[in-house]
């Protein structure tokens, strides 16, 4: 894959972290599939995101320290992302009475 | 004993998320949502990244998971009243989605794995930056050189959510 082995680089505790960033954020994607309740999906990107984060802090073992000013910038858009979609679904709450997302079908056919 | 360790996060974490996509209960999944962050905070902390740590528990663990419990009492969601799981179909659909892109990802993942014992060289670089400019100054040092424009951009990010917010949520005409 890339110089020095691929992974080999990230020691053992990297490549298990790489790999728990692949399961949580697989875990977090199929809980965006299932979910109908509008406030579980928003934390299951939540953790999705986490396992991003994850993955930037195993690979930065090995490639300097970008991964963690990266996860930090992750965390800072995060932090807006995570206040507007609350302020969002409170808006839509006072509109529809429900936290439904089959229910919110003004832009859907 | 380190290594036992690390198993135990990885593990706690793995089984952590799984909970807490199946919980009925919002509030229970916020819980169980802060234990995922904590022991992912633990595995950052063998990861030689003591600061992304603790600004994981303080930012996730604390103030976002801490806004959500507010939303869900807000709404009045803090009770399992009605089972929001899609039908078999979307089950299927989803738990096949969900497999064939771990298997991806965990084929290219163990491309590059060695079973070797690496642990001691792996990180060497990272403890030596933290052993000269302190674990808060080897973030700090680049953001604040490379990377300040981005930081200022960020800045003006919450800002613009901050706003956003006060501007979402206010009651019309009120």
């Amino acid at each position: 894959m890339n110089e020095a082995g691929g992974l080999a680089a990230l020691g053992l505790h990297g490549q298990i972290a790489v790999f728990t960033s692949a399961v949580l954020f697989v875990i977090g994607a199929i809980g965006v599939l299932m979910r109908r309740n509008v406030i579980m999906v928003f934390m299951c990107i939540e953790l999705m995101l986490t396992a991003g984060n994850v993955a930037l802090v195993a690979f930065s073992r090995a490639h300097g320290i970008e991964g963690h000013i990266m996860v930090f910038f992750v965390m800072a858009v995060a932090a807006a992302e995570a206040a507007v979609g609350l302020a969002i679904i409170v808006a839509i709450f006072r509109h529809y009475g429900v936290v439904d997302l089959d229910r919110f079908r003004l832009l859907r056919w | 004993m380190s290594d036992f360790l690390f198993y135990a996060f990885a593990t706690g974490s793995v089984l952590g998320a799984i909970m807490m996509v199946t919980r009925r209960n919002p509030v229970s999944a916020v819980i169980l949502l802060v234990g995922v962050f904590f022991s992912v905070s633990g595995m950052f902390l063998m990861l030689d990244a003591h600061y992304i740590a603790a600004i994981n528990v303080i930012l996730y663990g604390g103030a976002i998971m801490v806004l959500f419990l507010f939303v869900i009492m807000l709404l009045n969601q803090g009770h399992a009243t009605w089972n929001d799981m899609r039908g078999p179909a979307t089950t299927l659909l989803a738990g096949s989605a969900g497999v064939a892109f771990l298997a991806v990802l965990s084929h290219r993942i163990a491309d590059g794995t060695t079973y070797a014992p690496t642990v001691d060289q792996a990180g060497q670089a990272l403890r030596a930056q933290a052993q000269e400019m302190g674990i808060i100054g080897m973030v700090a040092r680049p953001l604040f050189t490379d990377y300040a424009i981005v930081l200022q951009v960020t800045g003006v990010l919450l800002l613009a959510a901050m706003v956003g917010t006060i501007v979402l949520a206010r009651k019309r005409g009120g």
